[in-house]
Order: C-alpha cells, then structure tokens, then sequence
C-alpha cells in the first residue's frame, strides 16, 4: 500500500477512484422537449407520434389504454389526494398523481362521472393498481419522448 | 361499463404484458433488441409469478 505521505493531497481528499467532475450539462430548451412531454401525457403514444416514432407510439397507446380500461372494468378506485399521517398522505398523494399521469383518460372518465368507492376483493384492488399502473408506464414513456426529444436516444 | 372478474393469475399476466410493451418500447434502441428485451420482462415477471406462488403456497404447508 503507497504511504499516505506520497499521495498527492487532492486524492487522499476526494479518493483515488474519483474522477474529475464533469460539467453540467444546461437543460435543453423547453421548446424542443416541452411539446412532445406535454403531448405524451395528454395522450399516451402522443409525444412519440409527434416525434415520428409511429409503432412505439402506437404500443405505448395499445397498453396504456387497455391497462387503464382494464382497471375500470375491475371498478378499481381513483385516489383523491389526502393528508394525516405520512403514509397516507404518500399513498393517497402518490396515487392521485400515478391516476393523474392517464392524462385525457383519466380526465374523461372523471367528466363522466366515474366514482367507484373502495371496496373489498382482489378484483377492486387489481382495479386500483392497474389505474395507476398505466398512469406510471405513461410516465415512462413521457421520460423516453423526452430522451428522444432532446437527441438523447433514437 | 361491463364489469370483469378476474382470477389473480389472470389479472397478474395481463399487468405482465402490458408492462412488458412498454418497457420493451422505452429501454433499447434497435427494434430487435425491444422485442428480446420485452420478452425477457414478460418471462422475468412469469418467472417471479410462479416462484412466489410455491414460496406461499410451501410456507402455508
């Protein structure tokens, strides 16, 4: 082992496995990502669409959408977003966002009255993880349109 | 709206396939390899479905 009196005083600091720091990088224009995120929530598949990635977009939209119908056939519940204690609140507020990231589906079926009270049974409670289930795949791919937006990924 | 009854395997492979599109979809970069990665996730998740059904149903004896 090299003595600690010969190692350079920056690496006895940060380590001999670090490497320098890159840069960061500065955020990419909103103008160039912001339209096919926005889009991408709105409309799952959307910001893939635009982008001109037509089968992915087409896949994304396939599943989302039936993941979404999926859990309203099974009655699953929306959250609404609630505070207490902090598990509830991360539940409740985790949920309410995870349903929210459905987009124009999730705005539809509220507009349509949808209101399934929480219920007992497996079924219900698939229902309810498949509502935001499909709203955090939405998000997923929201992150990839964003990725392919910015020149990022192909 | 109809009103579906599912069994948990059936409602477990369903959440399976979807997710496995997308995340097939999102994570690669060639067309082939989406289509094995997205296997891939489809066999992993039935993988984990039937190992965890014996490991409960060994531990209920």
């Amino acid at each position: 082992m090299e003595p600690a009196a010969e190692i350079p005083h920056d690496k006895l600091k940060t380590g001999m496995a670090s490497k320098p720091k890159e840069p960061k990088q500065p955020m990419p224009p909103f103008k160039l990502w912001g339209p096919a995120v926005i889009v991408g929530w709105l409309i799952p598949g959307g910001g893939h669409f635009l982008l001109k990635k037509r089968i992915r977009a087409g896949l994304v939209l396939f599943s989302v959408a039936s993941m979404f119908l999926f859990g309203l056939m099974m009655r699953g519940t929306m959250f609404q977003p609630q505070t207490g204690d902090l598990l509830t609140m991360i539940i409740n507020c985790g949920g309410f966002l995870g349903n929210m990231a459905n987009g124009v589906f999730y705005m539809l079926a509220m507009m349509l009255g949808y209101n399934q009270p929480d219920m007992a049974g497996h079924v219900h409670d698939y229902g309810t993880k498949f509502l935001v289930s499909a709203g955090l795949l939405n998000v997923l791919a929201m992150v990839d349109a964003y990725e392919i937006a910015i020149g990022k990924k192909s | 709206m109809p009103k579906v009854n599912l069994s948990h395997f059936e409602a477990a492979l369903l959440f399976a396939f979807f997710t496995s599109i997308v995340l097939g979809v999102i994570t690669k970069n060639t067309d082939r390899e989406r289509l094995h990665y997205g296997l891939y996730v489809f066999g992993c998740f039935l993988a984990a479905l039937f190992g965890i059904a014996w490991v409960m149903k060994l531990g209920h004896g």
